[in-house]
């Protein structure tokens, strides 16, 4: 594969199609900007911020973008919401649609054939490869992302955490709780 | 003419064993993966075709279950390209420009890049029709699968489904990916119970599936009698 993507960028390049100095900034982008950290600030904002809650439930894209995450595969946002009842999982099973501007990439595992068939049909089981158990009787809402409508899951705020600050609070928000294959760190699990 | 057959339809499909997990940050697994993550999305920028046409070039590979996905990305560019002519199989092999470039809609530079990737490509239009449907209404998905690229996923088709959001006029893939314009339809996101889906099964207890679906995926429930 190294040899024919090289090659394949030799021709784009020498033929003007891209610029390679576009690709290593596109490169570093996801690498350094673009990544899961922007979403664990929204889902801090929304947790310390009723207001700001209510604007997520309301209108997801205008208030991501209040933050300053807007753009590529972020364009339509909806955030869907845990409850002590209810469990979100977000999936694409068509292909790898996900919510670039607040989790930045996809990891592997989302793009594979095994979550991307079993995440419609028994979320408990795709949750427990991961470690997670919920409670007997919690309802799950699956997402599958089948248009350009993007959804970020909102984990409930973990207890303990009163009064926190948001800086503290992202720091709890993992990339999976926000896809819903994890929960939120508890606070004394804290690196 | 074959008839059009998506490998990317993986929704309920049993047999793929379990998930992997992994941790965050992690985002390459061979050096070549983030030229081809950069390549196909400066090359998407450029308007040559748009996003739905990438995923039909990339869902009808022959051997797309065998293959990651980044190299999936990469042989789905390289048809694009050579559907079009922009490359030729020839310059793949010797590595090297044989044949003049053509034109493209836009180039994608460093110093336009941000804002390129800031503003995106929304989806969302203006439709001339009012939405048929309304929040709660019954609805079912059509049955048979279209002989092109769709968004309308096997296991969903034919299931009876209520309506549980709008969102507007949104250029629609199917139209859009065989390259007959963007052809808007009304948006809505529509949630089965796990039971309609999948009967007893004990992993569809408790548990409701919502997509997104354009307003032909979709026809009014009417109750059997």
């Amino acid at each position: 594969m190294d040899l024919r993507v090289r090659a394949l960028e030799t021709v784009l390049a020498a033929k003007g199609y891209v610029d390679p100095a576009a690709l290593d900034a596109l490169i570093d982008t996801y690498q350094t900007r673009i990544g899961p950290r922007n979403g664990a600030r929204v889902v801090a904002r929304a947790w310390a911020d009723p207001a700001y809650r209510e604007w997520l439930r309301q209108d997801a894209s205008a208030a991501i973008a209040a933050l300053g995450y807007t753009g590529r595969q972020g364009e339509h946002m909806v955030v869907v919401e845990n409850t002590p009842d209810c469990h979100n999982l977000v999936v694409c099973t068509l292909c790898s649609c996900y919510p670039w501007p607040v989790l930045g990439l996809p990891p592997t595992w989302y793009k594979s054939a095994p979550y991307r068939s079993r995440a419609v049909r028994d979320p408990r089981g795709v949750l427990a490869d991961f470690g997670v158990t919920l409670p007997a009787g919690t309802q799950f809402r699956v997402w599958d992302s089948t248009a350009e409508v993007r959804y970020l899951v909102l984990p409930q705020r973990p207890a303990g955490t009163e009064g926190w600050s948001e800086e503290a609070l992202a720091e709890l928000v993992t990339r999976d709780s926000m896809i819903g294959t994890g929960l939120p760190r508890s606070p004394g699990a804290r690196a | 003419m074959t008839p059009y057959r998506s490998q990317a339809d993986l929704g309920g499909q049993p047999g793929h064993g379990a998930v992997v997990p992994e941790p965050e940050g992690e985002l390459w697994h061979a050096p070549w993966e983030p030229r081809a993550m950069a390549l196909t999305v400066a090359m998407g920028a450029t308007g040559a075709w748009n996003i739905d046409m990438s995923r039909a070039a990339r869902e009808t590979l022959p051997d797309y279950a065998r293959l990651s996905y980044y190299q999936i990305w990469i042989a789905g560019l390289e048809r694009l390209l050579m559907q079009r002519a922009l490359v030729q199989a020839d310059e793949l092999a010797q590595a090297r420009a044989l044949h003049p470039a053509l034109p493209l809609p836009r180039r994608v530079t460093a110093d336009i890049l941000p804002a390129v990737l800031a503003r995106g490509a929304p989806t969302a239009r203006t439709t001339a029709a009012p939405p048929r449907y309304a929040v709660g209404d019954a609805v079912r998905t059509t049955t048979a699968p279209p002989p092109h690229h769709t968004r309308l996923p096997g296991y969903l088709r034919g299931r009876r489904g209520v309506v549980c959001a709008l969102h507007g006029g949104h250029v629609f893939a199917d139209m859009h990916a065989q390259g007959l314009g963007e052809h808007p339809a009304q948006l809505y996101t529509v949630a089965f119970e796990g039971r309609e889906l999948w009967g007893d099964e004990p992993g569809a207890q408790g548990l409701v599936v919502h997509f997104d679906a354009w307003e032909p995926y979709l026809e009014p429930y009417l109750e059997p009698s």
